[in-house]
């Protein structure tokens, strides 16, 4: 039967999509896995040394840290955002659960969110609009949930010149319209 | 008004929602504890003017409940903890 299954990006297309505006530019990505990873009460000690073992870094409140396979960002006590490669690892709850078995609780999230790549110099003229964050202060690795337009999003600050935005996948449309709005009143 | 988050630092208070009194923590068993107990849980409320326990929410950060102490007269933050250590401390576990 040529009924192929098309899988779509958040934004509905069949490639991600890539705006540039003035100095800013902002790219759907759609290759990252995505699992939320939160500790078992008083599984701390076997928790940490699963995550040891495994290669998943855990860094502390308010950061990012890159692994080699696994990426992490702080979101809350004791909870993690593991992103992963996701060519390899699309099924990444199932990476991830036989690493920690029953010292932690793994929610598949991939398909929750969109995730803009924005990239260019004077990030923090486009950000200090959108949210409260202040990027010039904040040092590099700095994550945070923050919101934007109404919107929940998550924002990590890779450099000064790269931020990597995950906002809900269902408004993904509206968030993107969000940044280019921003960028366009600054350039 | 700035909330001194206990792991994120000094925040402000916008990035918040408010709940209410902290004693909003201490249910009352409703099995045992009778229903004059749960009555005062539901509907009474001190309104001290002065230092007060309430609630609030880090919506737009962290997610995280807090317990912050707070003198209803000047606004002055006297104490900021977070709402599941309070709530252990109380000898609640979940």
């Amino acid at each position: 039967m040529a009924n192929a299954w098309k899988s779509l990006t958040a934004l509905g297309q069949d490639t991600a999509q890539v705006v540039a505006i003035g100095p800013y530019q902002i790219s759907e990505r759609f290759d990252v896995a995505l699992a939320s990873l939160a500790v078992r009460r008083g599984q701390n000690a076997a928790f940490a040394m699963a995550a040891q073992t495994a290669g998943v870094p855990l860094p502390p409140a308010s950061s990012f840290a890159a692994g080699e396979v696994f990426s992490a960002f702080w979101v809350t006590p004791e909870m993690w955002f593991i992103e992963a490669d996701f060519a390899s690892h699309q099924d990444i709850t199932a990476h991830l659960k036989p690493l920690f078995g029953d010292t932690a609780s793994i929610t598949e999230q991939t398909d929750a969110w969109v995730r803009f790549d924005v990239a260019g110099t004077g990030l923090a003229a486009l950000f200090e609009r959108l949210t409260n964050i202040d990027l010039v202060s904040l040092p590099d690795g700095f994550a945070s949930r923050t919101v934007i337009e109404h919107l929940g999003v998550y924002l990590i600050k890779r450099s000064a010149t790269e931020v990597v935005l995950y906002g809900p996948r269902s408004s993904a449309l509206g968030l993107l319209h969000a940044l280019q709005v921003t960028a366009k009143s600054i350039i | 008004m700035i909330i001194n988050h206990p792991i994120l630092g000094p925040r402000d208070a916008q990035e918040f929602v408010y709940l209410g009194d902290a004693n909003l923590m201490g249910r009352p068993d409703g099995m045992t504890a009778g229903i004059e107990a749960f009555h005062d849980y539901l509907y009474n409320r001190d309104n001290p003017a002065g230092a007060h326990r309430e609630l609030w929410y880090h919506e737009q950060g962290d997610r995280s409940w807090l317990v912050v102490t707070r003198n209803t007269v000047t606004h002055e933050i006297l104490k900021v903890e977070m709402a599941r250590d309070v709530a252990r401390a109380g000898g609640r576990s979940k």
